[in-house]
């Protein structure tokens, strides 16, 4: 989920933050903490859950689990959810159309599971996400693994495993591009500072 | 969405929104033990029941609650309008009182318009659930979710819709809709029973029954609503008896028969077993009668969500 729309790009106000290469290697990285974090393969207890959030966390779930699974060679379950439901800024914004939930048959039950996004930023998204796998079951623990941390917190929220640490001025927007939402893999910075005072760009929450 | 009104006119992406909204409610809720969602937490959503109903009124009820908004249910047998208010004053007292959405049923045509019309300042939406012999879209918008689910699509489907058209808002709202989302509607009915003005509808129009149901992806049974056919006087009835109308348009076993194997029955309820549908059509794999009220949940729920969880078109938030 990219926070501005496409097609805005000032080419002279654009930075590449990561390139497909750094991205693979990034996962490849963060599948080996999971396994680490998570003792997986210790023989004690099941793998965890990988859930990506929508758009842009399913793919880089499904990617991590393929890493994971390639790492360990245990199979890790992994799914889909939606926290628009869930969100708290609802009336602020145009009605969003629902993306898929869809959780694995295993279940999250006394799971670890493992909360996958692109970017962390506000933490609201996380926040949302939460509440719902709250009413999907009781997971053993949650984490959270995000490919980029763009800081800016608005609730104290931390992620467990984070691809690369990108501080950010509000008035900059951090593009995650996968080659199966977008057709390339890439992250990019957008935009640059602003005038004192200019109202602060939507962003990823 | 500033009201949902009717299905004449109905944008075909905002309809298709909202099946697709409807159909990821069904999914996220499958199998949940809490079949509650925190999204219009702190929305206000009445009901105002001008007509007696069962099953609208307890499923728009249901939705509302599934979504967290407050449900407040007002039957005009039991309120002031029994004492003689107006609708006008009703709906803005309703308003004034904090409602955020009013849904409406009420026996004449046009209601709807006009309460959205009295409220439009207020910021208060309206659904309208039933206005007399005109439109009840959230019916159409459940039937279609039905169709979706057993045939995939509806673009380039036939849906023959069945019996009493003139007197039927559920028709209407059908026809609108079917035709919006690119299916091919036939009215299969007694020349008595099909409405003037017909002509300039998006269907073609049959009288034969059986001739109809080999090409059919899908039959539409309506009720024949007894109470709604006042305005023949003796000797001009709409149709000569009950038995004889059964015998020309009931869906008996025979003729589901002549239905395509994948073909899909639907009634909008209350049903009149034996008259216009055959206990055994009505209760056999092809009928989809109990998913039309299962997904007439998630499909109000949808149109609640699109209603009133976004920011309101044009005001700043």
């Amino acid at each position: 989920m990219t926070s501005r729309p496409r097609g805005v790009t000032d080419p002279a106000g654009e930075h590449e933050l990561l390139s497909a290469g750094d991205v693979a290697r990034t996962i490849a990285r963060m599948a080996h903490q999971v396994i680490e974090k998570t003792a997986l393969g210790a023989g004690h207890s099941a793998p965890p859950v990988l859930l990506g959030i929508p758009t842009r966390g399913t793919p880089l779930a499904a990617r991590l689990a393929e890493r994971v699974t390639e790492f360990s060679g245990v199979d890790v379950p992994i799914g889909a959810l939606d926290v628009t439901l869930y969100r708290d800024d609802l009336r602020r914004r145009p009605t969003r159309p629902l993306e898929q939930t869809q959780l694995p048959g295993t279940g999250i039950d006394d799971r670890v599971v493992v909360l996958v996004d692109d970017v962390l930023f506000s933490g609201r998204t996380i926040r949302a996400a939460l509440d719902a796998l709250r009413d999907h079951g009781r997971p053993r623990a949650v984490q959270l693994a995000v490919l980029v941390d763009r800081g800016h917190r608005e609730l104290p929220i931390r992620a467990d495993y984070v691809g690369k640490n990108v501080p950010t001025s509000r008035a900059e927007d951090v593009a995650v591009l996968l080659s199966e939402t977008d057709g390339r893999d890439a992250v990019l910075l957008r935009g640059g500072p602003v005038e004192p005072g200019a109202p602060a760009q939507e962003g990823k929450s | 969405m500033k009201h949902l009104l009717a299905t004449d006119g109905l944008d075909p992406e905002l309809a298709t929104s909202i099946l697709d909204t409807a159909d990821e409610l069904k999914r996220t809720l499958l199998g949940r033990e809490v079949r509650k969602l925190p999204t219009l937490r702190g929305r206000t959503v009445i009901t105002l029941f001008y007509e007696n109903s069962t099953r609208t009124r307890v499923s728009f009820e249901i939705a509302g609650k599934w979504m967290s908004a407050d449900v407040v249910n007002v039957s005009a047998g039991g309120s002031s309008v029994g004492k003689g208010e107006s609708l006008r004053d009703t709906a803005l007292t309703l308003s004034a009182a904090g409602a955020d959405c009013v849904i409406i049923r009420h026996p004449a045509s046009g209601a709807a318009h006009r309460l959205a019309g009295w409220l439009g300042e207020t910021g208060t939406k309206v659904v309208n659930a039933g206005d007399g012999t005109h439109e009840h879209p959230t019916q159409a918008l459940l039937d279609a979710a039905t169709l979706r689910d057993r045939l995939g699509s509806l673009d380039g489907r036939r849906v023959a819709i069945v019996g009493d058209v003139v007197h039927s808002r559920v028709a209407r709202s059908n026809v609108h809709l079917l035709a919006a989302l690119g299916a091919e509607v036939v009215l299969v009915a007694p020349p008595t029973l099909l409405p003037v003005g017909v002509e300039s509808w998006p269907v073609t129009v049959s009288h034969q029954l059986d001739a109809e149901l080999p090409a059919a992806d899908a039959v539409m049974m309506l009720r024949v609503q007894a109470e709604r056919m006042t305005g023949g006087g003796p000797g001009q009835s709409f149709f000569p008896s009950a038995r004889e109308y059964s015998i020309a348009y009931g869906l008996n076993e025979k003729r589901l028969a002549l239905l395509a194997d994948h073909a899909v029955v639907l009634h909008p309820g209350p049903m009149l077993r034996g008259m216009e549908i055959a206990s055994a059509v009505a209760d056999s794999p092809a009928s989809a009668i109990t998913e039309q009220v299962r997904n007439g949940v998630h499909v109000r729920m949808a149109v609640l969500y699109h209603l009133l969880a976004g920011e309101e078109e044009g005001v700043a938030a």
